[in-house]
């Protein structure tokens, strides 16, 4: 079929000569350009885009793509110690395996027929994470914390006909951006303003004498984090919680569901909505990437009219004993509803949902326990090291999970320049706080998991040593 | 035309897999998790105690506990029982289900790629920026926009993203509440309606001519001094093409509005026509669709959104930016509308769109759209001579990408319906077609797009399946109602869905109302 400069691209099958013309011959067209006689002479470009030429071959392809990869310095070849809304952790090399499946990676939606295996997937991931939150609903996967938790605090507001959001001032910069774009509204009825509580300067948890200050009656949620953006678990859920629902208010809690198989799961400090990040349970940074995240509650008709989400439920089929599924409520969703849909859904995160179902069928109880112990004893060691340091401080030490605030303002020297220097000895420092918490000096949020080991943080502590010691 | 080929036989895994709730025993492990070493453990102590007491997890999660082969094996299975693309043929309409190559994968899965962190300093991420800064460029060239952004993580994001820049715009006018009003048609994608709703604009729907095409008339009386702007796909879900789009941007910019071109599919237009030249101000590609990333089992996706300048300002923040020596992120950005997920998107795929560009170039562009075209309409030929099908709206017209058919014809002459034909699909291992997006202004609708990647002889086969599933319903339509037949499972219950006594969103709750269900 190749012959000479005609040859077809191996993208483009029918554009072979002989078969473009057996095929416009069909269709009874003298050409192709025939067919786009719709489209008015004005509207047509009259030049060829103008773009790089095109690489003659798969191998030069790849290895010009290679080339460009390799200019980034990767969290493999560097020591990373950064986190703050995309974490490291180990992915499970049979993670990977089944989503690289061409079955799932390739399909898109079909029916419960067709596509009942990324149903089943689906549902599995619903139904494992419901274990770790403790709640009977959970969505499949979206965009991302930021978002579902944009999608909360909205399902809040329509739940209670109230336009406030209280969270403390901890919340990830980028994520509370996020919060902000989905709680605008040109409509001044439909605005829901966010109103941030102040935190302890001990501990980093809620000031939660603040937060009974500012609660109203127009308060349709209390949204909080646990562990918080700052790195510490809120050991407060249950007083938050009773202090949202006596003010009538919704109480959302955002969690990162690596720490679940040891810390308490939100439904035990009375949480109504829980939202988070799945990322961290098999999915790869991807420069970002990689974010998604999920809603989740008590199986109760109010809520899961709210939901902008897939949900898929288990249902009987025509077979005796033999599992279907389904979407339970469609029509709420904008595929159905459009302008009078809850929010609105469209292509999300099907294969991080599948990859994040595999990780924790992987880990199990024990492996959930395990992990979440070792990413605390060596944040603690981390810590630990830290605090010896001259000049080192660690701001909130005491309930860290596996973040945690490091000020060097006794060390005289930036952020910025002592992770400049960081760098020479193959380090990534944490994330830079300064900016966007300068009531906490130079400081950075650094995060050590499970991929830590103990030398990893002694070369950071040596590395450290040395430079802010120079 | 060739006589359609014989049907295959087929029939899917039937793996009848427990869910995996249900798997493994005490004891069993998937995986090891780094241990703490002793050291660390002598000198921190238990992990426990720095848990607040009443913060430590008391009853153990509810996990299975099932070893690696077996978990393996299960999701193995799973997979087997779900069509991929590149398991069959897939001409799911509007989604533009094309080839997504292999090397673009195999780049994708990179270190270089995976092991990233947004947050690195711009100077450790020099390629990959380079590969983002270098697709909006491309992008700019093909819609003739000037800038765009890559962080909504899908379709329905940028449309979002676009009703928010829409606000920031007037709102900056002082014309916010004045301006509180869009307009999208009922065969634009429901996400044109859905996004601005979120964002608190109100919509106007217009309903289509007579003829199928979009009403003219119909838009020059919806608009008013309220009209923040139009927000249409073209072609529309009919894969129809409305040559009087100029006519339409100009009348809402007439009336104060702008104008956002909802491309996700753009696959039979590319260097053909252009957003800039139909008179939009702003337009998005879901590069999981016409730009080759793969649709991940419903995503991860990545939209390309695009401005003209004037809008260029509102974008969400960072954007990539080129000094002609390095690349680097732009937080410094007052007038952007922030964020509309954390981070820079999906750049996963953004890189595979790249090298899908780079394999291909301007001529390949067009080789892609002028093949994408030539197939539907050589579908529709095959289509056209299967007893009960009617293709709707502008006869004689050519189609520039998915074509809307109905079976209302042989939903009148057998009973069969357009699901049980989607469900007897899979009998014969095709991807069930896409039927409509809502509301189903076309009866039994049913929705095909064969973009570049499928041969010929893919097409007539797909077709020769569907003529197969006609003659069944005219001559055994029991056998159709009742499929599938050879599917992973039978015909499901649907009655259970919507129902709160009997709706399981996980296993717990499923459990529970069994239970309950078994004590009644």
């Amino acid at each position: 079929m190749q012959k000479g400069r005609d040859c077809g691209h191996p993208y483009i099958p029918n554009a072979a000569p002989e078969i473009k013309a057996k095929m416009l011959q069909a269709i009874g067209v003298p050409d192709v350009e025939t067919l786009y006689q719709e489209v008015p002479e004005e509207l047509r470009l009259k030049e060829k885009l103008k773009l790089p030429r095109p690489f003659p071959s798969e191998h030069a392809l790849k290895k010009h793509v290679k080339g460009l990869l390799s200019q980034n310095q990767t969290c493999e070849d560097y020591l990373s110690f950064l986190g703050g809304g995309c974490w490291q952790h180990y992915i499970p090399a049979v993670c990977d395996e089944i989503i690289s499946r061409a079955e799932f990676l390739t399909a898109y939606g079909g029916t419960p027929y067709s596509t009942f295996g990324r149903m089943q997937a689906q549902f599995e991931f619903q139904s494992l994470m419901g274990e770790l939150v403790g709640m009977d609903v959970v969505s499949e996967g979206s965009y991302s914390w930021g978002t579902v938790a944009g999608n909360a605090v909205r399902m809040a507001a329509r739940m209670t006909g109230r336009h406030a959001v209280l969270m403390p001032r901890t919340v990830a910069p980028e994520r509370l951006a996020t919060i902000r774009t989905f709680c605008a509204s040109v409509s001044e009825a439909n605005r829901i303003s966010i109103e941030l509580v102040d935190y302890e300067p001990e501990t980093g948890l809620m000031d939660l004498a603040d937060l009974k200050k500012k609660i109203s009656a127009d308060t349709a949620a209390v949204y909080f984090e646990n562990p918080t953006f700052l790195g510490s678990i809120e050991s407060q859920g249950e007083e938050i919680s009773e202090i949202a629902h006596a003010a009538g208010a919704e109480s959302i809690v955002g969690v990162d569901p690596i720490s679940l198989g040891v810390v308490a799961p939100p439904s035990d400090y009375d949480a109504d909505i829980v939202v988070g990040s799945a990322q961290p349970l098999g999915v790869h940074m991807n420069y970002g990437g990689g974010a998604f995240g999920f809603i989740a509650s008590r199986d109760e008709e109010k809520y899961v009219a709210e939901y902008p989400s897939w949900l898929i439920s288990i249902a009987p089929t025509a077979r005796e004993g033999e599992y279907g599924f389904g979407f339970t409520r469609f029509e709420r969703t904008s595929y159905i509803g459009r302008d009078k849909a809850k929010d609105f859904l469209g292509t999300g995160a099907g294969l991080w949902t599948i990859g994040a179902a595999v990780y924790m069928a992987l880990m199990g109880p024990e492996g959930f326990r395990k992990i979440g112990e070792t990413i605390i004893q060596r944040a603690h060691y981390a810590i630990d090291s830290l605090s010896r340091l001259d000049g080192v401080k660690v701001v909130f030490p005491s309930n860290a999970f596996k973040e945690f605030v490091v000020n060097f303002d006794a060390t005289g020297t930036t952020v910025q320049a002592i992770h400049q220097a960081l760098r020479g000895y193959k380090i990534f420092g944490g994330l830079d706080l300064s900016k966007d918490f300068p009531e906490l000096g130079h400081s950075a949020l650094y995060c050590v998991t499970e991929v830590h080991s103990r030398e990893d943080i002694d070369r950071l502590i040596h590395g450290l040593k040395e430079v802010v010691g120079k | 035309m060739n006589r359609l080929p014989k049907v295959r036989e087929f029939h899917s895994p039937v793996w009848s897999e427990p869910i995996i709730m249900e798997m493994g025993s005490k004891g069993a492990r998937g995986i090891l998790v780094p241990e703490t070493e002793e050291e660390i453990q002598a000198q921190v102590g238990e992990a426990g105690s720095y848990i607040p007491p009443k913060m430590r997890r008391k009853a153990t999660p509810q996990l299975p506990e099932v070893a690696q082969p077996q978990v393996l094996r299960h999701y193995l299975h799973l997979s087997q029982m779900c069509l991929g693309m590149e398991t069959n043929i897939d001409a799911e309409g509007t989604a533009t289900m094309k080839y997504s190559p292999k090397v673009n994968e195999a780049l994708a899965r990179l270190p270089g790629m995976t092991a990233i962190h947004p947050c690195q300093d711009e100077d450790t991420v020099q390629g990959i920026l380079a590969i983002i800064y270098s697709l909006d460029l491309f992008l700019r060239e093909i819609s003739g926009m000037d800038q765009f952004t890559f962080q909504p993580p899908g379709g329905s994001m940028a449309t979002y993203t676009h009703a928010c820049i829409l606000r920031a715009y007037h709102g900056q006018r002082g014309q916010d509440a004045q301006r509180d009003e869009i307009i999208t048609t009922i065969f634009s994608h429901p996400c044109n309606a859905a996004t601005p709703a979120t964002a608190g604009f109100k919509v106007i729907t217009l309903m289509p001519a007579q003829d199928g095409y979009p009403d003219f008339g119909a838009l020059q009386a919806a608009l008013c001094e309220r009209t923040a702007g139009l927000m249409i796909t073209n072609p529309e879900d009919t894969g129809i093409y409305n040559p009087r789009i100029r006519e339409f941007t100009d009348a809402v910019h007439a009336a104060g509005g702008l104008c956002f071109y909802d491309q996700a599919n753009a696959n039979g237009i590319l260097g053909i026509t252009r957003a800039k030249e139909a008179g939009f101000d702003a337009c998005h590609f879901n590069l999981h669709k016409t730009f080759a990333s793969p649709h991940g089992s419903f995503g991860p996706g990545c939209a390309a959104y695009g401005v003209r300048e004037e809008l260029a300002k509102y974008l969400p923040k960072p954007v990539v930016t080129y000094d002609g020596q390095k690349y680097h992120l732009d937080y410094e950005r007052p007038d952007s509308i922030g964020k509309v997920r954390e981070f820079h998107g999906n750049i996963p795929a953004v890189l595979r769109a790249y090298a899908w560009i780079m394999s291909l170039g301007s001529e390949g562009l067009l080789e892609v759209a002028r093949t994408a075209v030539m197939n539907n309409n050589y579908l529709s030929k095959m289509l056209e001579r299967i007893k009960g099908t009617v293709r709707y709206y502008a006869p004689g017209k050519y189609r520039l990408e998915q074509t809307r058919w109905s079976w209302e014809k042989l939903t009148a002459d057998t009973g069969v319906s357009t699901l049980d034909i989607q469900r007897r699909m899979v009998d014969y291992g095709l991807q069930s077609f896409f039927m409509s997006h809502h509301p189903w202004i076309v009866p039994e609708p049913f929705t095909p797009e064969f973009c570049e990647s499928y041969s010929i002889d893919d097409m007539e086969y797909w077709a020769a399946v569907l003529k197969q599933i006609s003659d069944e319903a005219y001559t055994n339509p029991e056998i159709v109602k009742t499929s599938p037949h050879k599917a992973p499972i039978h015909l499901v219950s649907y009655d259970a869905l919507d129902d709160p006594a009997k709706w399981a969103i996980t296993w717990r709750a499923y459990l529970k109302k069994k239970g309950r269900s078994i004590l009644e």
